[in-house]
């Protein structure tokens, strides 16, 4: 008999990862920036929250060095795309990749370590977990509720409007890639803090790039990204449980369910987007595109 | 102060000094990060770049160049066709797993079967195999307008779970005592992609190499096709109003870079690597992406960098063997390696001029 509430509850730590990592590429990708980096920032976290987490004993602190870390990590994407004017699409690929091999090549002394237990929270729930769930709120406070937000958001739609008005294209898209590499690393972290407990190489497997899926699933809102990320604990829970229960299906081609619903809502989403009768899509205006000022 | 003048037009010179500058860049930091981490830097950027060509044992390494590079050049070659166009093929790992599988599905088939048109065969199976797992992102983008990035990246993990299920399962060798891996395409002499000149590592898939530089060149300089790309890359609006069909190019690129992608999986799994392994990806289709950008997007560039890149490759393995480096050092270095071009592209496409002060 499967208890509806233990699902839940993993269905929740599922989702955790995904939901920070997409909500932070959400406030980038709202100021304008599509950093496809989130892998990578997200690897980053996993391993130097470990590491600061074996170190020190503590988890939390964990937490916070992978914050750090993948706030660092990000600013390479900002060097490149706001200061050396670079393709966003490829440096977004050139964080993934780098952040990859610099895991792998500083991980290698944590292989084979465990972390330290985490204390559970209220209701018996990780602390990081309700963290998560109160990003949500806050997040869509600050988008739709706050000045800066506001700001955020019209350098996300036109950047030269915004510009001509005089609020700081540059530094907002700096200051939302910080946000949104510290988000991806505590969601890396909480993968292998929380829920596998050590590091291996490559453990994200993917989180960072299904987080951009979800961010699109939002139509770019964080109430969007909470069902997103919820959507895909679900599929990784059914997919562990069935796993479990021993079903006739080869352990290979289960394991490939969350890759395929990603694949799914990302095609049933632009489909409704693209069909529309209202028409234009939910995507920031200026999504992926350089701000240079002549003037 | 110093400002940044936007240029009417790419520089030419510095199109070919920025790669040169991105590797001189990579060197440099690579050496400082190596030293940071107690490596002697001058030793070890030896070992990498010098090494296996010059190095004591570089009779062994040498063919290793061509081995390495033929997947690299064959791949990249047909990304490179995409990006022009602005169509964004990540998930070229995806298309030479499947390519790899579907090529080596005909000879496990019909094993053990001797026959002059099996190996042809195979690569078409290969190449169908890598067309068909690029269409599939080029077909939801054309229909329903999903993001080709992440469909053909989220394609890549399927298709690595696919390879798994078949080394496991159906394509698991019979008389392999319950070993994973499918039969060895090496020892069945109709399937096997052999060394075709001894000592140079040159098999059939560095024939197909150098036939998709040779292609590529032809259909982005001298075929209308290849007009299209570049006008829809340079100006989407205006490429459109002159009856280039947007909906074409992506199903043209999508399927041609993941054809290139399925025939140099076959060509590894009948060659180099023998079989299907659930390590059957290896990150040549990611590594691909630096080879297209460091290479300019032009083939001749691809060719270059295809070699420098393989070189890094076999350098890292050595370097891993002599000085015990991490293993994953090749890939820092690659990344590393893209960061610095992306960044001196700058030159490229701005002039920097002093700030005149009012």
């Amino acid at each position: 008999m499967i208890d509806p509430l233990s699902v839940f509850l993993l269905l929740l730590s599922a989702s955790t990862p995904i939901l920070f990592a997409a909500l932070g590429e959400l406030v980038a990708e709202r100021a304008g920036v599509l950093n496809l980096g989130v892998e990578g920032m997200m690897i980053t976290g996993a391993l130097a929250g470990f590491a600061a987490a074996y170190a020190s004993g503590n988890p939390f602190l964990g937490f916070a060095a992978a914050a750090l870390a993948g706030a660092l990590i990000s600013f390479l994407f900002v060097v490149l795309t706001q200061v050396f004017l670079a393709n966003q699409v490829a440096s977004g690929l050139a964080l993934t990749l780098f952040g990859l091999g610099l895991a792998a090549m500083f991980g290698k002394p944590f292989e084979g370590v465990k972390a330290p237990p985490m204390p559970a929270g209220p209701l018996d729930i990780n602390w990081i977990v309700w963290l998560g769930l109160a990003m949500v709120p806050a997040v869509w406070w600050f988008l739709n509720r706050s000045r800066p937000g506001l700001i955020l958001r019209g350098v996300g739609e036109n950047h030269d409007a915004a510009h001509a008005l005089g609020y700081g294209v540059r530094a907002t898209r700096m200051a939302a890639i910080a946000f949104g590499g510290a988000m991806a690393g505590v969601g890396g972290a909480f993968i292998s803090i929380a829920t596998v407990l050590q590091w291996t190489e490559g453990m994200t497997a993917g989180a960072g790039w299904i987080a951009l899926a979800i961010v699109v699933f939002s139509r770019w809102t964080a109430p969007g990204v909470l069902a997103g990320a919820w959507l895909f604990g679900g599929v990784t829970v059914l997919q562990l449980r069935l796993q479990a229960a021993g079903v006739q299906v080869p352990v290979q081609l289960l394991s490939m369910a969350p890759y395929l619903a990603t694949i799914l809502v990302l095609v049933l989403i632009s489909a409704r987007q693209k069909f529309s009768r209202r028409g234009g899509g939910a995507a920031p205006g200026s999504l992926g595109l350089n701000f240079h000022a002549l003037r | 102060m110093i400002r940044l003048v936007p240029r009417q037009s790419a520089s030419n010179g510095w199109q070919v000094a920025t790669p040169l500058l991105a590797v001189l860049a990579t060197m440099v930091m690579g050496g400082l990060l190596f030293a940071i981490m107690g490596y002697d830097p001058v030793a070890a950027i030896r070992t990498i770049f010098w090494d296996p060509l010059f190095g004591p044992a570089a009779s062994y390494s040498r063919p290793q160049l061509l081995v390495k590079a033929a997947p690299l050049i064959l791949i990249a070659s047909g990304l490179a066709v995409g990006f022009r166009a602005g169509i964004w093929n990540i998930g070229a790992e995806g298309q030479y797993i499947i390519g790899g599988i579907t090529g080596a599905a005909v000879a496990l088939a019909v094993y053990p079967l001797e026959a002059w048109w099996l190996f042809p065969a195979m690569v078409a199976a290969g190449l169908a195999g890598g067309w068909a797992w690029g269409m599939i992102p080029a077909l939801l983008r054309n229909w329903f307008g999903a993001s080709e990035i992440l469909v053909s990246l989220m394609l890549v993990y399927v298709a690595q779970r696919v390879a798994a299920w078949m080394a496991f399962g159906p394509m698991r060798n019979p008389e392999g005592m319950g070993f994973p891996g499918s039969r060895n395409l090496q020892q069945y002499p109709s399937a096997a992609n052999p060394e075709l000149i001894a000592g140079t590592g040159a098999h059939w898939g560095v024939v197909a190499a150098a036939l998709a530089v040779l292609a590529t060149w032809f259909l982005m300089s001298r075929h209308i096709r290849g007009f299209h790309i570049r006008a829809a890359g340079i100006a989407p609006r205006a490429a459109r109003f002159a009856g280039v069909r947007p909906q074409t190019l992506v199903a043209f690129c999508l399927g041609l870079s993941g054809a290139l992608a399925g025939a140099a999986g076959l060509f590894e799994v009948a060659g180099p690597a023998g079989q299907i392994t659930d390590k059957l990806g290896v990150g040549y289709g990611f590594t691909a992406i630096i080879v297209a950008f460091l290479g300019r997007l032009h083939p001749v560039g691809i060719l270059l960098a295809g070699l420098l890149l393989a070189l890094t490759y076999i350098g890292g393995e050595l370097a891993q063997l002599t000085m015990q480096l991490p293993a994953a050092t090749v890939q820092v270095f690659q990344g590393m390696l893209l960061f610095f071009l992306l960044g001196f592209d700058l030159l490229t496409r701005f002039q920097i001029r002093r700030r005149v002060s009012a």
